[in-house]
């Protein structure tokens, strides 16, 4: 019953994801080092946000060589859940635990701003205390969001559930004044076909107290945690 | 490899090539008691130059108050530090980096920040914040545009990368930054004061924060001199130089000057070098920024009056056949010399091979008090290293008080007709303005969350707040400076510089308790810009004086001028407040927006008859004249207190000061951040001034609070027991910002129309 966080050279993010496990949840959580070649018994694996290796190259194009990613990959086919977030999205895209690409943002610039989310499928270990339709205020921070994914892909993603949050406006509609960055039908975040693994652009760990404004994001975290206790 | 350089005969025209005037020359020629060899030359003409030895400026700045209770490292060193209590203290510095963004604006930009970060964690801080003041030629100029998108997109491109988050800025433009740019960088960190937290197995562990304080010193003779970070290329040579001269013409041949920054090898540096000091095994670090090499070795060995001998055929190289002289002036970014303890260079190297990180011995401390730079056997340079880092010749440069003054500070207000009807019009271009319109363009490209500290987001508050985690206490954050008051009036434009930014903190409900700052100016050597420089800081030193805040840290940057032109003086103020908790519970912390519908709008302070030097003179009546608004240190800083202590009381629910666009714009920015739904105002202020000087002149010491009508009673009593001026003027409610006076609607415009005019102007300018 424990978290686990990977850092790469270059991720940023990995702090705030163990504060929020930490001293927000108070879940036993630990760092898990790139180049490690061993996993630990953990539940759950978070790939943090940040520019791992520089994201020099194509982000998350290096890091799915680390050493650890093989034993992510193992993890992710038994089962484990994974939840990538940001760069931790783009590194599951490339190493192929997640189906598309994420491409530069449409205006060519860095974003960074709280943006409404419509949840798309709560059927999810990741999701599964918000409900269908409901609108979540997560802020996006990134310069490669722009998902993409062939038209076939997509919409046998779309029969099997795996696009779980989408861009949208205060209303809950989705359209193209609240696409921030391109994302083919607005999507924000995906999972997997066995819906273990999860990959979204925005950072639900920046919005999981409400001294930050909003706790929005912890309801993700929360839900891990109570799914983790079912399958144990 | 590294190659002997050939030999260069030392004669008038390299010495001015160096930027060394003769006298500078015959006192290198006396302290080493011979000729130099063109190695020294180049180590003596960069930190020399005005950028590493501030000789026009140390007179004027040894006037600042830098002692406080909270002082715990003040200027002299990489970054300054104040303790906030907890066993934690905040490190901060600000710097200037105009010549390079000018020239190659990402670059440039990019390569401010990644400096002024080193500055900070090589002080043993953990960076947490980054802010920046920027000033540009308007943006109806292309390349003034090219340069604003470049210079965002450096600072953003190389902060985020970090995990640094962007909190706070400001942005202006004036034609005098058209050929001369500024771009300042200030970096925030926290450091442990009671050392690095021990676990119950007595291993020292990571944590939030930066582990213990360490200086840039070199210690004793025997301890070992290390290489830290990215091999040594030819970029930058002569990077300091250049940031002391002009910029002509021939700028854009200097492109090779400007060097290219590397985010995520600095990024490994940070956490190499809080692994690194958690061992205990340093002496002291320090950043190869300005004259790399040369700076961090002699300034190191002078600051503990030993020397330091390093071997150049040690250092990594990018490039071929690099010279002793080329080596010495790199500024190749993202590298660093370590002092470590004599035996520790293995453990050293451990760590920084962790993170794919050079860490290379390259030298010792010696007893000499000389820097001796050697190739393999052969000695190259020796110089004792207190002439290069402390004994730069001191200029007492000449004053007077600059000839356009008389004439800009005229203004006839009689000539400025007043207008029959409203003010909606000049309101709503007044908003639209560049230098008063939403800076959201701008701080979206800034990753201002990452760290999740930031309790308030760019825009919401006149400072920035962040929490430090496990801790009561907040800190607020804020860089401010008015370039054109301190074109009309100097002293003036100094003092309000101060004043205007521990306002923006007391708004935040923060005490102010240090500050940093950057003074940006044309050419010393000309007796009417050296006359702006002295007035300025005589101005700031009086503020920091009433106000009891202290200089910490700062940059001076002269010869920003293009084609003769200088810019306006522009000081630019970072300051850091404290927002206190009691009893293990956070105290409050206040943001511009309007809360609630039917809350009470108070004015504290008083309106007065003062268009000089305002938005709305330049914006609509296009005249840059007259005086500025005065300022009453001594009110200010009452009036600043009684003002924090009603925030302390929690009676308030907002709190702004009126600075650019006066009363109206800044109602105007509290509905554009109204919250619950909060969608209009009605005003009323009944003054005998001039309608638009009501509206939008700039008096000093304002600040617009708005509160529950339950809570009047206790303002009441707070105000009238320190005596300032008070008056109510509105309500909060309804669907627009309506301002009467004596009976006439002055502005009278939708809450949705402020709002269009106030966040969609620059992004119509940049094309999105």
């Amino acid at each position: 019953m424990k978290f686990g966080i990977v850092i790469f050279p270059g991720s940023n993010c990995e702090r705030d994801c163990y504060h929020v496990i930490k001293n927000v949840l108070h879940q036993p959580v630990e760092y898990i080092w790139h180049a490690d070649t061993e996993l630990a018994d953990f539940s759950c694996i978070i790939l943090p946000g940040g520019f791992s290796y520089g994201d020099y190259l194509r982000a998350g194009a290096i890091a799915h060589f680390a050493n650890i990613m093989e034993k992510i990959k193992e993890f992710a086919e038994n089962g484990g859940y994974v939840i990538g977030i940001c760069n931790g999205f783009q590194i599951l895209t490339e190493s192929g635990l997640l189906p598309g690409a994420l491409q530069r943002n449409r205006d060519l610039k860095f974003i960074c701003k709280n943006i409404p989310l419509r949840v798309e499928n709560t059927k999810t270990p990741f999701t599964s205390r918000y409900q269908e339709g409901q609108v979540v205020n997560i802020p996006v921070a990134h310069m490669e969001g722009n998902y993409t994914v062939d038209k076939k892909k997509l919409a046998s993603m779309k029969k099997s559930g795996q696009i779980i949050f989408r861009y949208c406006n205060a209303e809950g509609e989705v359209d193209e004044a609240s696409n921030p960055n391109g994302s083919i039908a607005n999507i924000a975040g995906i999972c997997n076909r066995k819906k273990n693994v999860i990959g979204m652009m925005p950072h639900p760990e920046r919005v999981s107290e409400k001294e930050l404004g909003c706790d929005d994001g912890v309801h993700i975290f929360l839900a891990i945690l109570e799914n983790m206790l079912k399958v144990k | 490899m590294t190659v002997q350089h050939k030999k260069v005969k030392i004669d008038k025209e390299v010495i001015a090539q160096h930027g060394l005037t003769d006298a500078e020359y015959k006192k290198i020629c006396r302290i080493l008691k011979r000729k130099p060899n063109i190695v020294e030359l180049g180590m003596y003409s960069v930190l020399w130059s005005e950028h590493c030895s501030y000789k026009s400026s140390k007179p004027l700045l040894k006037l600042f108050p830098t002692r406080g209770s909270h002082v715990l490292q003040g200027p002299g060193e990489n970054a300054g530090i104040v303790d906030i209590g907890d066993g934690l203290a905040i490190a901060m510095k600000i710097e200037s980096h105009n010549h390079p963004s000018a020239v190659e604006p990402y670059q440039g930009a990019a390569t401010g920040v990644g400096g002024i970060v080193r500055d900070v964690f090589t002080m043993g801080a953990r960076p947490v914040a980054s802010l920046n003041s920027l000033r540009f030629g308007p943006l109806s100029d292309p390349r003034n545009r090219y340069l604003f998108s470049g210079v965002v997109a450096g600072i953003a491109g190389y902060g985020n990368c970090l995990g640094l988050p962007t909190v706070a800025g400001e942005v202006y433009f004036d034609e005098s930054y058209s050929g001369n740019c500024l771009v300042n960088a200030m970096c925030v960190g926290i450091v442990r004061t009671d050392g690095p937290p021990v676990n119950v197995e007595g291993q020292v562990q990571e944590d939030e924060f930066g582990p213990a304080i360490v200086k840039a010193s070199a210690g004793n003779s025997g301890n070992s001199v290390l290489y830290v970070g990215s091999a040594t290329g030819r970029d930058g040579i002569h990077g300091a130089t250049f940031a002391s001269v002009e910029l002509d013409e021939k700028s854009e041949e200097k492109r090779p000057s400007v060097q290219v920054g590397d985010p995520f090898t600095e990024k490994m540096l940070i956490e190499a070098c809080m692994e690194l000091i958690r061992t205990g095994y340093v002496v002291g670090m320090q950043d190869m920024g300005a004259a790399g090499m040369t700076s961090s070795s002699s300034e190191m060995a002078s600051r503990s009056g030993v020397g330091i001998e390093i071997d150049l055929a040690k250092v990594p190289l990018r490039e071929e056949n690099m010279s002793a002289y080329e080596i010495m002036l790199s500024e190749s970014q993202e590298r660093m010399l370590v002092v470590s303890k004599k035996g520790a260079e293995a453990k050293v190297k451990k760590i920084f091979a962790k993170y794919g990180l050079h860490a290379i011995k390259i030298g010792k401390v010696t007893k000499d008090k000389n820097l001796k730079v050697k190739i393999g056997s052969k000695t190259v340079a020796k110089v004792p290293a207190e002439s290069l880092a402390d004994n730069a010749p001191v200029y007492e440069r000449k004053s007077r008080r600059s000839s356009y003054l008389s004439s800009v500070q005229k203004l006839n207000l009689k000539k400025i007709k007043l207008k029959k009807g409203n003010y909606n019009a000049e309101f709503l271009k007044l908003l639209s303005s560049p230098n008063i319109a939403n800076k959201a363009w701008v701080y979206e490209q800034y990753d201002h969350m990452v760290q999740i500290n930031t309790l308030v987001l760019p825009g919401k508050a006149d400072a920035s707040v962040l929490r430090v985690k496990g801790t009561p206490n907040k800190i607020a954050l804020t860089v401010d400076g008015n370039g054109k008051y301190c074109y009309l009036d100097p002293i003036t434009g100094g003092k309000i510089a101060v004043a205007e930014a521990a306002r923006n903190l007391i708004c935040s409900g923060a005490t102010p308790i240090a500050l940093t700052n950057c003074l940006n100016f044309g050419n010393p050597e000309k007796p009417e810009i050296f006359y702006q420089f002295e007035q300025v800081v005589l101005g700031m030193v009086k503020a920091c004086e009433m106000f009891n805040v202290p200089v910490i840290s700062g940059n001076v940057s002269f010869y920003n001028e293009s084609f003769g032109n200088p810019i306006m003086p522009t000081p630019v103020i970072g300051m850091l407040g404290l927002i206190t908790g009691k009893d293990g519970k956070e105290a409050p912390h206040t943001t511009m927006g309007f809360k609630h519908v039917g809350d009470i709008v108070v004015l504290l302070g008083v309106n007065r008859e003062e268009l000089g030097g305002s938005e709305y003179l330049e914006v609509v009546h296009k005249q840059k004249a007259g005086m500025p608004p005065q300022i009453d240190l001594a009110f200010e800083l009452q009036l600043q207190q009684a003002c924090l202590k009603m925030i302390k009381s929690g009676i308030i629910n907002s709190a702004h000061d009126v600075s650019e666009g006066g009363l109206a714009v800044c109602l105007a920015e509290s509905l554009a951040y109204a919250e619950n739904g909060v969608a209009g105002l009605g005003a009323s202020v009944s003054e005998e001034l001039r309608e638009d000087a009501l509206l939008f002149g700039e008096s000093q010491s304002r600040i617009v609070v708005s509160l529950h009508p339950d809570n009047i009673f206790a303002l009441r009593g707070l105000l009238t027991d320190v005596n300032i001026p008070y008056s109510i003027i509105g309500k909060v409610g309804g669907n627009s910002l309506e301002i009467v006076s004596e009976g006439k609607k002055l502005i009278n415009v939708d809450t949705q129309k402020i709002k269009d005019a106030y966040f969609k102007s620059i992004p119509a300018s940049m094309g999105g």
